[in-house]
Protein backbone atom coordinates (compact mmCIF):
# COMPACT_ATOMS: atom_id res chain seq x y z
CA UNK A 1 0.00 0.00 0.00
CA UNK A 2 1.22 3.43 -0.65
CA UNK A 3 3.48 4.65 2.15
CA UNK A 4 2.23 1.48 4.09
CA UNK A 5 -1.57 2.99 4.40
CA UNK A 6 0.06 6.20 5.86
CA UNK A 7 -0.30 8.13 2.59
CA UNK A 8 -3.74 10.23 3.12
CA UNK A 9 -2.63 11.29 6.64
CA UNK A 10 0.32 12.47 5.47
CA UNK A 11 -1.65 14.47 2.77
CA UNK A 12 -3.92 15.68 5.50
CA UNK A 13 -1.37 16.46 7.73
CA UNK A 14 1.05 18.38 4.49
CA UNK A 15 -2.16 20.27 3.89
CA UNK A 16 -3.03 21.63 7.38
CA UNK A 17 0.71 22.69 7.50
CA UNK A 18 -0.18 24.75 4.34
CA UNK A 19 -2.80 25.90 5.58
CA UNK A 20 -1.38 27.08 8.78
CA UNK A 21 1.74 28.77 7.40
CA UNK A 22 -0.90 30.69 4.81
CA UNK A 23 -3.04 31.48 7.58
CA UNK A 24 -0.11 33.12 9.41
CA UNK A 25 1.99 34.67 6.85
CA UNK A 26 -1.86 36.75 6.33
CA UNK A 27 -1.89 37.74 9.62
CA UNK A 28 2.28 38.39 9.53
CA UNK A 29 1.59 40.73 6.59
CA UNK A 30 -0.99 42.91 8.01
CA UNK A 31 0.71 43.36 11.41
CA UNK A 32 3.70 43.81 9.49
CA UNK A 33 2.20 46.42 7.23
CA UNK A 34 0.80 48.09 10.70
CA UNK A 35 3.62 47.76 12.81
CA UNK A 36 5.86 49.45 9.53
CA UNK A 37 2.99 52.71 9.51
CA UNK A 38 3.46 52.69 12.82
CA UNK A 39 7.31 52.63 12.72
CA UNK A 40 6.94 55.47 10.62
CA UNK A 41 4.26 57.38 11.57
CA UNK A 42 4.81 61.10 13.09
CA UNK A 43 3.42 60.17 16.57
CA UNK A 44 5.79 59.00 19.12
CA UNK A 45 3.76 56.81 21.13
CA UNK A 46 2.96 54.90 17.84
CA UNK A 47 6.74 54.02 17.45
CA UNK A 48 7.46 53.06 20.69
CA UNK A 49 5.21 50.48 20.58
CA UNK A 50 6.35 49.48 17.19
CA UNK A 51 9.74 49.15 17.87
CA UNK A 52 9.25 47.35 20.98
CA UNK A 53 7.18 44.73 19.27
CA UNK A 54 9.72 44.66 16.65
CA UNK A 55 12.93 44.35 18.74
CA UNK A 56 11.65 41.93 21.63
CA UNK A 57 10.09 39.45 18.93
CA UNK A 58 13.12 39.14 16.95
CA UNK A 59 15.57 38.93 19.57
CA UNK A 60 13.66 35.61 20.92
CA UNK A 61 13.61 32.08 19.23
CA UNK A 62 10.31 31.50 17.53
CA UNK A 63 9.83 28.18 19.19
CA UNK A 64 10.17 30.27 22.87
CA UNK A 65 7.08 32.51 21.55
CA UNK A 66 5.23 29.83 20.17
CA UNK A 67 5.68 28.24 23.31
CA UNK A 68 5.37 31.00 26.11
CA UNK A 69 2.14 32.54 23.89
CA UNK A 70 0.46 29.33 22.95
CA UNK A 71 0.18 27.99 26.61
CA UNK A 72 -0.17 31.58 27.92
CA UNK A 73 -3.31 32.68 25.77
CA UNK A 74 -5.40 30.20 27.79
CA UNK A 75 -3.95 30.59 30.93
CA UNK A 76 -4.51 34.60 30.75
CA UNK A 77 -7.73 34.62 29.07
CA UNK A 78 -8.91 31.97 32.18
CA UNK A 79 -7.79 34.80 34.31
CA UNK A 80 -9.44 37.73 32.52
CA UNK A 81 -12.75 35.81 32.33
CA UNK A 82 -12.55 34.86 35.89
CA UNK A 83 -12.13 38.29 37.18
CA UNK A 84 -14.97 39.50 35.12
CA UNK A 85 -16.96 36.25 36.88
CA UNK A 86 -17.47 34.98 33.07
CA UNK A 87 -17.29 31.43 31.35
CA UNK A 88 -13.72 31.18 29.75
CA UNK A 89 -14.00 30.59 26.38
CA UNK A 90 -11.95 27.92 24.79
CA UNK A 91 -9.66 28.62 22.23
CA UNK A 92 -8.77 26.94 19.14
CA UNK A 93 -5.56 25.19 18.50
CA UNK A 94 -5.28 25.92 14.74
CA UNK A 95 -6.03 29.83 15.52
CA UNK A 96 -3.77 30.04 18.06
CA UNK A 97 -1.04 28.22 16.28
CA UNK A 98 -1.83 30.91 13.65
CA UNK A 99 -2.21 33.73 15.82
CA UNK A 100 1.32 32.72 17.56
CA UNK A 101 3.08 32.40 13.82
CA UNK A 102 1.76 35.73 12.52
CA UNK A 103 2.41 37.62 15.35
CA UNK A 104 5.67 36.16 15.52
CA UNK A 105 6.04 36.68 11.43
CA UNK A 106 4.94 40.17 11.73
CA UNK A 107 7.58 41.63 14.38
CA UNK A 108 10.25 40.49 10.54
CA UNK A 109 7.43 41.85 8.12
CA UNK A 110 7.20 44.95 9.58
CA UNK A 111 11.19 45.74 9.81
CA UNK A 112 11.02 44.59 5.73
CA UNK A 113 8.14 46.77 5.14
CA UNK A 114 9.41 49.80 6.72
CA UNK A 115 12.84 49.61 4.55
CA UNK A 116 10.82 49.16 1.44
CA UNK A 117 8.36 51.89 2.70
CA UNK A 118 12.11 54.09 2.75
CA UNK A 119 12.95 53.38 -0.16
CA UNK A 120 10.37 55.17 -2.51
CA UNK A 121 11.80 58.38 -3.76
CA UNK A 122 10.52 61.44 -1.94
CA UNK A 123 9.59 63.05 -5.43
CA UNK A 124 6.81 60.73 -5.96
CA UNK A 125 5.52 61.45 -2.39
CA UNK A 126 5.57 65.42 -3.44
CA UNK A 127 4.16 65.25 -6.84
CA UNK A 128 1.14 63.04 -5.39
CA UNK A 129 1.12 65.81 -2.89
CA UNK A 130 1.03 68.59 -5.09
CA UNK A 131 -2.01 66.78 -7.05
CA UNK A 132 -3.75 66.99 -4.11
CA UNK A 133 -4.24 63.96 -2.98
CA UNK A 134 -5.38 63.51 0.51
CA UNK A 135 -2.90 61.32 2.87
CA UNK A 136 -5.10 58.02 2.60
CA UNK A 137 -5.12 58.15 -1.04
CA UNK A 138 -1.03 58.89 -1.10
CA UNK A 139 -0.87 55.53 0.99
CA UNK A 140 -3.25 53.59 -1.34
CA UNK A 141 -2.36 55.06 -4.83
CA UNK A 142 1.85 55.31 -4.39
CA UNK A 143 3.10 54.36 -0.98
CA UNK A 144 1.70 50.62 -1.13
CA UNK A 145 2.06 49.46 -4.84
CA UNK A 146 5.09 50.98 -5.01
CA UNK A 147 6.34 49.50 -1.38
CA UNK A 148 5.16 45.88 -2.43
CA UNK A 149 7.43 45.88 -5.03
CA UNK A 150 10.81 46.61 -2.78
CA UNK A 151 9.39 44.80 -0.11
CA UNK A 152 8.81 41.18 -2.49
CA UNK A 153 12.26 39.79 -1.94
CA UNK A 154 12.39 40.18 1.80
CA UNK A 155 8.70 39.48 1.97
CA UNK A 156 9.26 36.16 -0.17
CA UNK A 157 12.21 35.19 2.13
CA UNK A 158 9.97 35.52 5.35
CA UNK A 159 7.68 33.16 3.50
CA UNK A 160 10.30 30.38 3.27
CA UNK A 161 10.86 30.89 6.85
CA UNK A 162 7.57 30.90 7.97
CA UNK A 163 6.84 27.70 6.35
CA UNK A 164 9.58 25.97 7.56
CA UNK A 165 8.36 27.24 11.33
CA UNK A 166 4.91 25.80 10.90
CA UNK A 167 6.91 22.20 10.97
CA UNK A 168 6.82 22.77 14.83
CA UNK A 169 3.25 23.33 15.23
CA UNK A 170 2.99 19.94 16.31
CA UNK A 171 5.40 20.60 19.36
CA UNK A 172 2.00 22.72 20.50
CA UNK A 173 0.05 19.16 20.07
CA UNK A 174 -1.45 19.41 16.23
CA UNK A 175 -1.93 16.68 14.09
CA UNK A 176 0.68 18.29 11.31
CA UNK A 177 2.55 15.81 9.11
CA UNK A 178 5.11 15.98 11.32
CA UNK A 179 3.04 14.56 13.94
CA UNK A 180 1.80 12.14 11.63
CA UNK A 181 5.20 11.02 10.19
CA UNK A 182 6.11 10.21 14.43
CA UNK A 183 3.48 8.17 14.45
CA UNK A 184 3.73 6.68 11.59
CA UNK A 185 7.08 6.08 12.09
CA UNK A 186 6.78 4.57 15.45
CA UNK A 187 4.12 2.16 14.33
CA UNK A 188 5.76 0.93 11.55
CA UNK A 189 9.32 1.24 13.22
CA UNK A 190 10.42 2.84 10.18
CA UNK A 191 11.30 6.40 11.56
CA UNK A 192 14.11 7.02 8.61
CA UNK A 193 11.61 6.49 5.94
CA UNK A 194 8.58 8.35 6.94
CA UNK A 195 11.00 11.37 8.12
CA UNK A 196 12.44 11.45 4.68
CA UNK A 197 9.23 11.55 3.19
CA UNK A 198 8.12 14.64 5.58
CA UNK A 199 11.52 16.21 4.46
CA UNK A 200 10.81 15.54 0.61
CA UNK A 201 7.48 17.64 1.12
CA UNK A 202 8.79 20.54 2.63
CA UNK A 203 11.90 20.66 -0.17
CA UNK A 204 8.93 20.44 -2.38
CA UNK A 205 6.96 23.24 -1.18
CA UNK A 206 10.24 25.41 -0.92
CA UNK A 207 10.88 25.04 -4.72
CA UNK A 208 7.48 25.69 -5.06
CA UNK A 209 7.68 28.69 -3.47
CA UNK A 210 10.70 30.03 -4.94
CA UNK A 211 9.59 29.34 -8.16
CA UNK A 212 6.46 31.33 -7.59
CA UNK A 213 8.43 34.04 -6.27
CA UNK A 214 10.47 34.48 -9.07
CA UNK A 215 7.59 34.80 -11.15
CA UNK A 216 6.17 37.42 -8.83
CA UNK A 217 8.97 39.55 -8.82
CA UNK A 218 9.82 39.55 -12.63
CA UNK A 219 5.90 40.61 -12.65
CA UNK A 220 5.95 43.44 -9.90
CA UNK A 221 9.57 45.02 -11.37
CA UNK A 222 8.70 45.31 -15.35
CA UNK A 223 9.18 49.19 -14.82
CA UNK A 224 12.09 49.10 -13.86
CA UNK A 225 13.69 46.59 -16.19
CA UNK A 226 12.22 48.78 -18.94
CA UNK A 227 14.33 51.85 -17.75
CA UNK A 228 17.64 49.80 -17.84
CA UNK B 1 8.99 35.52 39.19
CA UNK B 2 11.63 36.01 42.23
CA UNK B 3 10.61 32.78 43.67
CA UNK B 4 10.77 30.92 40.30
CA UNK B 5 14.39 32.79 40.31
CA UNK B 6 15.37 31.90 43.96
CA UNK B 7 14.51 28.11 43.41
CA UNK B 8 15.42 27.59 39.35
CA UNK B 9 18.13 29.99 38.82
CA UNK B 10 20.75 27.86 38.84
CA UNK B 11 19.40 25.42 36.49
CA UNK B 12 18.58 28.26 34.05
CA UNK B 13 22.20 29.53 34.22
CA UNK B 14 24.83 26.25 34.84
CA UNK B 15 23.60 23.56 36.51
CA UNK B 16 20.63 21.29 37.32
CA UNK B 17 22.34 19.72 40.32
CA UNK B 18 24.52 17.13 38.34
CA UNK B 19 24.95 18.41 34.72
CA UNK B 20 25.40 21.08 33.01
CA UNK B 21 22.14 22.85 32.23
CA UNK B 22 20.15 26.26 30.91
CA UNK B 23 22.80 29.02 29.46
CA UNK B 24 25.65 26.81 29.40
CA UNK B 25 23.98 24.30 27.97
CA UNK B 26 22.89 26.61 25.11
CA UNK B 27 26.28 28.29 24.47
CA UNK B 28 27.97 25.09 24.10
CA UNK B 29 26.02 24.71 21.29
CA UNK B 30 25.81 28.02 19.87
CA UNK B 31 29.57 27.99 19.76
CA UNK B 32 30.67 24.65 18.96
CA UNK B 33 27.99 23.98 16.02
CA UNK B 34 29.34 27.58 14.77
CA UNK B 35 32.84 26.86 14.72
CA UNK B 36 31.90 23.30 12.50
CA UNK B 37 29.80 25.11 10.57
CA UNK B 38 31.73 27.88 9.27
CA UNK B 39 35.46 26.13 8.95
CA UNK B 40 33.42 23.18 7.24
CA UNK B 41 31.62 26.20 4.75
CA UNK B 42 35.10 27.96 4.38
CA UNK B 43 36.38 25.62 1.61
CA UNK B 44 33.02 24.42 0.64
CA UNK B 45 32.00 27.83 -0.78
CA UNK B 46 35.46 28.02 -2.25
CA UNK B 47 34.28 24.64 -3.85
CA UNK B 48 30.80 26.51 -5.20
CA UNK B 49 32.43 29.23 -6.55
CA UNK B 50 35.93 28.60 -8.24
CA UNK B 51 35.21 24.50 -8.15
CA UNK B 52 34.43 22.80 -11.59
CA UNK B 53 30.87 21.81 -12.14
CA UNK B 54 31.01 18.02 -10.90
CA UNK B 55 32.59 19.31 -7.45
CA UNK B 56 30.18 22.84 -7.25
CA UNK B 57 27.19 20.47 -8.13
CA UNK B 58 26.75 18.81 -4.99
CA UNK B 59 27.78 21.36 -2.93
CA UNK B 60 24.64 23.65 -4.38
CA UNK B 61 22.25 20.27 -3.70
CA UNK B 62 23.79 20.15 0.18
CA UNK B 63 22.81 24.01 0.63
CA UNK B 64 19.49 23.50 -1.15
CA UNK B 65 18.28 20.48 0.90
CA UNK B 66 19.53 21.90 4.29
CA UNK B 67 18.21 25.33 3.53
CA UNK B 68 14.92 23.57 2.07
CA UNK B 69 13.64 21.31 5.03
CA UNK B 70 13.04 22.84 8.75
CA UNK B 71 15.83 21.95 11.37
CA UNK B 72 13.63 20.54 13.36
CA UNK B 73 12.79 17.21 10.54
CA UNK B 74 16.63 17.40 10.29
CA UNK B 75 17.30 16.78 13.47
CA UNK B 76 14.34 14.52 13.89
CA UNK B 77 16.31 12.29 10.82
CA UNK B 78 19.88 12.01 12.30
CA UNK B 79 18.19 11.68 16.42
CA UNK B 80 15.39 9.23 15.80
CA UNK B 81 15.51 8.15 12.12
CA UNK B 82 18.88 7.40 12.45
CA UNK B 83 18.71 5.57 15.41
CA UNK B 84 16.10 3.17 13.92
CA UNK B 85 18.55 1.45 11.18
CA UNK B 86 20.06 -2.08 12.57
CA UNK B 87 23.26 -0.40 10.53
CA UNK B 88 24.12 2.02 12.90
CA UNK B 89 22.44 -0.02 16.11
CA UNK B 90 24.83 -2.68 15.30
CA UNK B 91 28.00 -0.61 15.02
CA UNK B 92 29.11 0.76 18.32
CA UNK B 93 31.08 3.70 17.45
CA UNK B 94 28.61 4.97 15.32
CA UNK B 95 25.91 3.72 17.83
CA UNK B 96 27.71 5.25 20.76
CA UNK B 97 27.83 9.01 18.63
CA UNK B 98 24.19 8.63 17.24
CA UNK B 99 22.92 7.67 20.89
CA UNK B 100 23.29 10.70 22.24
CA UNK B 101 20.90 13.65 21.83
CA UNK B 102 23.93 16.43 22.48
CA UNK B 103 26.08 14.59 18.87
CA UNK B 104 22.94 15.14 17.51
CA UNK B 105 21.85 18.29 17.90
CA UNK B 106 25.10 19.95 17.33
CA UNK B 107 25.60 17.64 14.71
CA UNK B 108 22.21 19.07 13.01
CA UNK B 109 23.11 22.57 13.69
CA UNK B 110 26.21 22.54 12.05
CA UNK B 111 24.92 20.86 8.77
CA UNK B 112 22.16 23.43 8.73
CA UNK B 113 24.26 26.77 9.66
CA UNK B 114 26.74 24.93 7.23
CA UNK B 115 24.57 25.22 4.30
CA UNK B 116 23.76 28.88 5.19
CA UNK B 117 27.41 30.07 5.86
CA UNK B 118 28.32 28.26 2.45
CA UNK B 119 25.84 30.44 0.57
CA UNK B 120 26.40 33.71 2.29
CA UNK B 121 30.37 33.42 1.59
CA UNK B 122 29.60 32.26 -1.75
CA UNK B 123 27.76 35.56 -2.26
CA UNK B 124 30.55 37.79 -0.78
CA UNK B 125 33.20 35.74 -2.79
CA UNK B 126 31.18 36.50 -5.83
CA UNK B 127 31.12 40.62 -5.52
CA UNK B 128 35.15 40.55 -4.68
CA UNK B 129 36.33 43.18 -5.88
CA UNK B 130 38.02 42.90 -9.08
CA UNK B 131 40.93 45.73 -8.67
CA UNK B 132 41.84 43.17 -5.01
CA UNK B 133 42.71 40.14 -7.55
CA UNK B 134 44.43 42.24 -10.29
CA UNK B 135 46.65 43.77 -7.71
CA UNK B 136 47.72 40.12 -6.27
CA UNK B 137 48.28 39.25 -9.82
CA UNK B 138 50.31 42.59 -10.46
CA UNK B 139 52.91 41.32 -7.75
CA UNK B 140 53.05 37.90 -8.99
CA UNK B 141 51.11 36.18 -6.54
CA UNK B 142 50.93 32.41 -7.68
CA UNK B 143 47.15 30.72 -7.36
CA UNK B 144 47.84 29.56 -4.26
CA UNK B 145 48.83 33.04 -2.40
CA UNK B 146 45.76 34.46 -4.33
CA UNK B 147 43.53 32.51 -2.41
CA UNK B 148 45.18 32.47 1.22
CA UNK B 149 46.06 35.71 1.42
CA UNK B 150 43.76 38.03 -0.88
CA UNK B 151 40.76 35.83 -1.44
CA UNK B 152 39.33 34.42 1.54
CA UNK B 153 40.87 37.20 4.63
CA UNK B 154 38.54 39.27 1.98
CA UNK B 155 35.51 36.69 2.53
CA UNK B 156 35.50 36.87 6.11
CA UNK B 157 35.78 40.20 6.26
CA UNK B 158 32.61 41.34 3.84
CA UNK B 159 30.65 38.32 5.19
CA UNK B 160 30.43 39.46 8.71
CA UNK B 161 27.15 41.59 9.22
CA UNK B 162 25.71 38.62 7.03
CA UNK B 163 27.77 35.98 9.25
CA UNK B 164 26.62 37.69 12.23
CA UNK B 165 23.04 37.38 11.40
CA UNK B 166 23.08 33.63 11.02
CA UNK B 167 25.15 33.41 14.45
CA UNK B 168 21.68 34.85 15.64
CA UNK B 169 19.94 32.73 13.26
CA UNK B 170 21.53 29.56 15.07
CA UNK B 171 21.26 30.67 18.47
CA UNK B 172 17.86 30.39 18.14
CA UNK B 173 17.93 27.59 16.21
CA UNK B 174 19.29 25.99 19.67
CA UNK B 175 16.00 26.00 21.09
CA UNK B 176 15.25 22.75 19.08
CA UNK B 177 17.50 21.34 21.03
CA UNK B 178 15.04 20.36 24.12
CA UNK B 179 13.51 17.75 21.51
CA UNK B 180 16.73 15.69 21.80
CA UNK B 181 16.60 15.58 25.54
CA UNK B 182 19.19 18.09 25.45
CA UNK B 183 19.15 20.15 28.78
CA UNK B 184 19.46 23.60 27.56
CA UNK B 185 17.30 27.06 28.48
CA UNK B 186 14.20 25.97 26.77
CA UNK B 187 14.58 21.99 28.52
CA UNK B 188 14.35 24.00 31.77
CA UNK B 189 11.61 26.39 30.98
CA UNK B 190 9.58 23.57 30.40
CA UNK B 191 10.68 21.57 33.14
CA UNK B 192 9.94 24.87 35.54
CA UNK B 193 6.65 24.93 33.86
CA UNK B 194 5.95 20.70 34.53
CA UNK B 195 7.17 21.47 37.95
CA UNK B 196 5.55 25.05 38.98
CA UNK B 197 2.64 25.34 36.37
CA UNK B 198 3.55 28.87 36.18
CA UNK B 199 4.12 28.82 32.25
CA UNK B 200 4.39 32.58 31.55
CA UNK B 201 6.99 32.99 34.01
CA UNK B 202 9.04 29.72 33.20
CA UNK B 203 8.63 30.61 29.94
CA UNK B 204 9.03 34.43 30.05
CA UNK B 205 12.43 33.68 31.88
CA UNK B 206 13.44 31.83 28.82
CA UNK B 207 12.85 34.53 26.65
CA UNK B 208 14.53 36.74 28.47
CA UNK B 209 17.59 34.95 28.60
CA UNK B 210 17.33 34.51 24.97
CA UNK B 211 16.93 38.04 24.68
CA UNK B 212 19.67 39.32 26.54
CA UNK B 213 22.41 36.84 24.63
CA UNK B 214 21.28 37.78 21.44
CA UNK B 215 21.89 41.47 22.51
CA UNK B 216 25.36 40.55 23.45
CA UNK B 217 26.06 38.86 20.16
CA UNK B 218 25.00 41.96 18.32
CA UNK B 219 27.16 44.37 19.79
CA UNK B 220 30.18 41.72 20.07
CA UNK B 221 29.81 41.39 16.15
CA UNK B 222 29.14 45.48 15.82
CA UNK B 223 32.61 46.06 18.03
CA UNK B 224 34.34 43.06 15.25
CA UNK B 225 32.70 44.81 12.34
CA UNK B 226 34.13 48.19 13.80
CA UNK B 227 37.66 46.97 13.53
CA UNK B 228 37.86 44.17 10.85
CA UNK B 229 35.86 46.64 8.36
CA UNK B 230 37.37 50.03 9.13
CA UNK B 231 38.99 50.15 5.99
CA UNK B 232 35.42 50.79 4.76
CA UNK B 233 34.68 53.81 6.54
Amino acid sequence: MFLEGYGYLIFQGAWLTVQVATWAACVAIVLGLLGALAKLSPVAPLRLVATVYTTLVRSVPDLVLMLLIYYSAQIGINQIAQAFGRESLQLNPYGTAIGTLGFIYGAYCAETFRGAFRAIPFGQLEAARAYGMSHWQVLRRIRLPQMMRFALPGIGNIWQVLLKSAGLISLLGLNDMVQVAKQAGNATSRQMFFYLVIAAIFLAFAILSSLALKHLERRYSIEPQRSV
Amino acid sequence: MIEILKEFGPNFLWSDGYRWSGLSVTLWLLVTSAIIGLAAAIPLALVRTYGNRWLALPVQLYTLVFRGTPLFVQLLIIYSGLASLSLIRESPSLWWFFRDGMHCVILALALNTCAYTVEILAGVLRTTPRGEIEAALALGMTRRQLFVLVLIPSMLRRALPAYSNEVIFVLHATAIAFTATVPDILKIAADVNAATFKTFQAYGIAALLYMLLACALVGVFRLAERRLLAYQR
